[in-house]
């Protein structure tokens, strides 16, 4: 799969687009806060900061030569063959980059889930397993670019993969299970279309973007997008700092997470932030606190603040808020609404 | 600037940059010129560059690519087959019938339009083919409604309405090829000063242009249109030329009477890039706010005339954002191989059907040793007739539920209130099944369209909302309109179902004359239409009690029957549910 890669625009050269940065930048610090859907405009840029962020990631350390990427330390996490391996002799490892798979409109379902593989099927009359997307997603990120405008059948699969983090392959003969361990990436334009609720919540944050209507930084995007158009590589070398200093950052916040507290006040504002907007179950409060611990962890501060918790509040809570279907204009108002309640002005 | 030269100069423009420029919309019914303008389009793109053409209703394995069937099977081994835009790398794709692209084929679209190139997996192939195309929509629709989809104009340089065109007044190249050339080769030097940018972008947002996008488009035009006068830089005449033609046909909202006051004081370009150094140095006469002055009213003139008119109803262009799908009814219906997949049947690929080469193979892996004996050894695969597998889909039958509200006086008086209580209540049953609704209100004289079929309860609420009352009853237009859009979504293949809440007491005929007897007899052969279409429909009676009128109204709609007083917000519900339930069972 390596073939010579496209430059991509950088993330640190990206014009404003604050909260969807920051939601972005804390699922790499924590992929445990579950994904991220961006919502909005068209041409913000939305699909440029998903590919971008590839490139700001730590990579990861792997298996040599297993197909779904097993961290050599996941125990009972193994797939059957690096298990079956691990049986015999210490599994040999390398650092890999994270993958961010690209699940474009138009796949088809077998090379989602993987099927068989029909080049050995042909010539050699040999029934096997050729992984698909999901394995190649598997501990990295799955992006998909129009989400809402993806098939029906394709929408059910996710659901079912993203919650279990396991894929089950049962077709032409073939059973085979693999971990699928992924941060769901999605975007789209709500014009064409809602979210299906059940998938809206297999993301952890969501964030809405809007055009810039300011004029100085809608100069920014068409400058830079001018100057990345005409020089690529010498876009990206001028960039190269400010992509570096970013992914320092990100691999700081990485390391200090587990280390980051969460004093008892912070908890207990959370709580009420959460029962203030009624929100389903413990899902939502947990991914208040995962979100903002990131935030936390990224800004380098020693541990969560208020100050955090609010940050992240709207992009944590604002797709989980229990309602009346037809309220869905304001579910940013009221978060805002709660958090001025709960923290004051 | 005529609309001819301006087709001519788009044509040089797009020549020059087609993958850098997006794409042209050309709208306007079959036309000599726009054959004439697709003729030149090709003179004047290098020889080498393709230009294909592709229907709206190309399947994914054509315009993608897909398994090379043929191929596969004689090799032994998977064989890919490119696309029709990997085909066209380096050139043009001309898709017709813009107006009848389905929101997902423009999606596709607008990712290989990103992206350059199509990588992905499909068909138990890997794909990965640069296909960096300029596309020419053909967009023939005629009415508001009828649109080339948004997200794809979007990323479009120009859109050209050719309908003023004259037949006789020829179309001529404005370029030779070889200055097409020339230009092509000089592009990458062109460079823009800061303050073209600010202008362009000012002139962009002055006139509710707020896609990003569109600026980066006219900046881009701006840069063709100064490699082909053979100039480095781009100057104040061509950031006008592209205000024109790429800024001024998206404008959404008028300009202010008094142009040109660029509010405070143009923020001055900041330096907080790091590359800003280099292209700061702009030719010192011209003075910012004067270009930003200039460009604006240029673009300004250029803003089609109707398009303003347009505009001035802003109902009209609600209704249009609705649709931003494009003209997505109809062409979702018969793609056929569309919904979820239910299963393999076998079955040669025929028509709708779509062969499924893994069961084919599956199929026909037991026999091969049987056959390689028979035909004589030799290690291909043999496949035989009774081997092809299809896969059947199932979709979803689409319904469409069409709320007619009667807020005229007298019902306003019988608790309209509770009627938009009951419609909201049903209207958040349906966003639970995913379906479209509408809704027809009608008071005084007619019946309006609020709200053209959609799936955005945000709206249907929010139109609901300010629904004033009052005023006489015209229920014939009311039963009319309802069952246009009924049949109309019948005709694409969509199930509809109708709620009628009203009193049922018609007291204008058609023609506006007041009189309840001769009102009630053409609403009563209107109704005629209702049963006629074989259209479901709920007839909620909102008066007090339950009125004859309106029982032997539904009773010639033959419809359900249910008087509002006896029926609270979830018997209504129900019955609606048990009413397009019934309707999906019969439309699988």
């Amino acid at each position: 799969m390596s073939s010579p890669v496209r430059p991509v625009f950088p993330f640190s050269a990206i014009v404003a687009q604050e909260e969807m940065k920051q939601a972005l930048l804390s699922s790499a610090v924590d992929p445990g806060i579950g994904g991220v859907l961006v919502f909005g405009d068209r041409g913000t840029g939305k699909s440029t900061a998903v590919r971008a962020l590839a490139a700001l990631l730590p990579p990861m350390r792997a298996v040599v030569g297993c197909r779904y990427g097993c961290d050599p330390g996941a125990g009972d996490a193994l797939c059957e063959e690096c298990r079956e391996k691990a049986a015999h002799a210490a599994l040999k490892s390398k650092l890999l980059p994270v993958p961010v798979v690209d699940m474009p409109l138009g796949v088809t379902e077998d090379r989602v889930v993987g099927a068989l593989d029909l080049e050995r099927a042909l010539s050699q009359g040999v029934k096997a397993f050729e992984p698909g997307l999901l394995a190649r997603a598997n501990r990295g990120f799955l992006y998909i670019d129009e989400v809402n405008l993806l098939e029906d059948h394709l929408v059910d699969l996710l659901i079912d993969v993203a919650a279990s983090g396991e894929n089950v392959v049962e077709r032409e003969g073939l059973s085979v299970r693999h971990p699928a361990r992924f941060v769901l990436i999605g975007s789209g334009n709500p014009e064409e279309g809602e979210l299906r609720p059940q998938l809206l919540d297999r993301f952890g944050l969501s964030v809405e973007v809007k055009t810039p209507d300011n004029l100085s930084e809608r100069v920014d995007v068409v400058r830079r997008r001018d100057e990345f158009d005409r020089d690529k590589q010498g876009f990206i070398a001028r960039w190269k700092k400010h992509e570096d200093a970013l992914r320092r950052r990100v691999v700081a916040g990485r390391k200090r997470l587990a280390d980051i507290q969460v004093p008892d006040a912070v908890l207990e504002s959370a709580a009420k932030l959460c029962m203030n907007l009624g929100t389903d179950g413990l899902r939502a409060e947990l991914t208040l606190l995962r979100a903002a611990r990131a935030l936390a962890s990224y800004e380098q501060a020693r541990e969560v603040e208020i100050a955090h918790v609010r940050r992240v509040a709207p992009s944590a809570l604002r797709h989980r808020l229990r309602r009346d279907p037809l309220d869905e204009s304001g579910s940013s108002m009221r978060v805002e609404r709660a958090l001025q309640e709960v923290f004051g002005a | 600037m005529s609309l001819i030269d301006d087709a001519a100069l788009t044509a040089s423009l797009f020549a020059v940059d087609p993958s850098g420029l997006g794409g042209v919309c050309l709208r306007s019914p079959v036309h000599p010129a726009r054959d004439q303008w697709l003729l030149i389009l090709r003179e004047l793109l290098p020889v080498h560059a393709p230009m294909r053409r592709v229907p709206f209703n190309i399947p994914d394995g054509r315009l993608l690519g897909g398994l090379d069937l043929t191929a596969t099977l004689k090799a032994n081994r998977p064989v890919a087959q490119r696309g029709v835009l990997a085909e066209s790398h380096g050139g043009v794709v001309v898709l017709a019938m813009a107006e009848r692209l389905s929101a997902n084929t423009a999606a596709r679209l607008n990712a290989v339009l990103d992206a350059g190139e199509i990588v992905m997996p499909r068909e138990g192939v890997e794909i990965r083919n640069p296909a960096e195309v300029g596309i020419v929509a053909l967009d023939e629709g005629m009415s508001e409604e009828e649109y080339a989809p948004s997200a794809l104009l979007d990323r479009f340089g120009f859109l050209l309405d050719l309908n003023g065109l004259s037949v006789k007044a020829p179309l001529i190249a404005a370029h030779l090829g070889e200055e097409i050339l020339a230009a092509r080769r000089l592009l990458p030097a062109v460079a823009a000063s800061a303050e073209i940018m600010q202008a362009l972008c000012a002139t962009a947002l002055a006139l509710g242009v707020y896609s990003p996008r569109v600026s980066v488009l006219a900046l881009r035009a701006a840069r063709a249109a100064a490699a082909l006068d053979e100039r480095r830089e781009v100057s104040r005449e061509d950031a006008v030329l592209a205000g024109r033609l790429v800024i001024a046909p998206r404008a959404t909202i008028a300009p202010p009477q008094a142009p040109a006051e660029p509010e405070t004081a143009p923020p001055p370009v900041e330096n907080d890039s790091p590359q800003d150094s280099n292209d700061t140095d702009a030719p010192a006469e011209i003075d910012p706010q004067q270009l930003q002055e200039l460009l604006l009213e240029a673009t300004q003139s250029a803003i089609p005339p109707g398009l303003l008119a347009r505009l001035r109803s802003s109902a009209t262009e609600r209704a249009r954002q609705s649709r931003s799908g494009g003209g997505r009814a109809g062409a979702l219906r018969n793609a056929g191989g569309r919904g979820r997949p239910a299963g393999i049947r076998t079955g040669a690929p025929r028509g709708d059907a779509r062969l499924n080469v893994i069961e084919t193979l599956r199929a026909a892996a037991p026999w091969q040793r049987l056959r390689g004996r028979t035909a004589a050894g030799g290690t291909r695969i043999r496949i035989s007739a009774e081997d092809f597998r299809v896969t059947r889909y199932k979709q979803r039958a689409q319904t469409l539920t069409i709320f007619v509200v009667d807020a005229s006086g007298s019902s306003a008086l019988n608790r309209l209130a509770e009627a938009k209580g009951a419609v909201e209540l049903l209207l958040a049953d349906c966003y639970i099944r995913r379906d479209q609704v509408a809704v027809i209100t009608f008071r005084g004289r007619e019946a309006q369209l609020l709200l053209p079929p959609t799936r955005s309860l945000v709206r249907a609420k929010r139109s609901l909302a300010g629904l004033p009352g009052g005023g006489a009853t015209p229920l014939t237009a009311a039963i009319e309109a309802a069952a246009a859009l009924a049949i109309a979504a019948q005709r694409r293949g969509e199930t509809p179902t109708l709620v009628m809440l009203t009193d049922g007491r018609a007291n204008v005929s058609r023609d506006g004359s007041p009189g309840r007897e001769a009102a009630h007899a053409q609403a009563m052969k209107a109704a005629g239409l209702i049963s006629a279409g074989r259209i479901t429909t709920l007839f909620v009676d909102t008066s007090p009690r339950p009125q004859p009128l309106a029982q032997e109204l539904a009773r010639k709609m033959n419809a359900q029957y249910l008087p509002l007083p006896f029926a609270n917000a979830r018997t209504l519900t129900q019955s609606v549910q048990a009413a397009t339930a019934r309707e999906t069972a019969r439309a699988v």
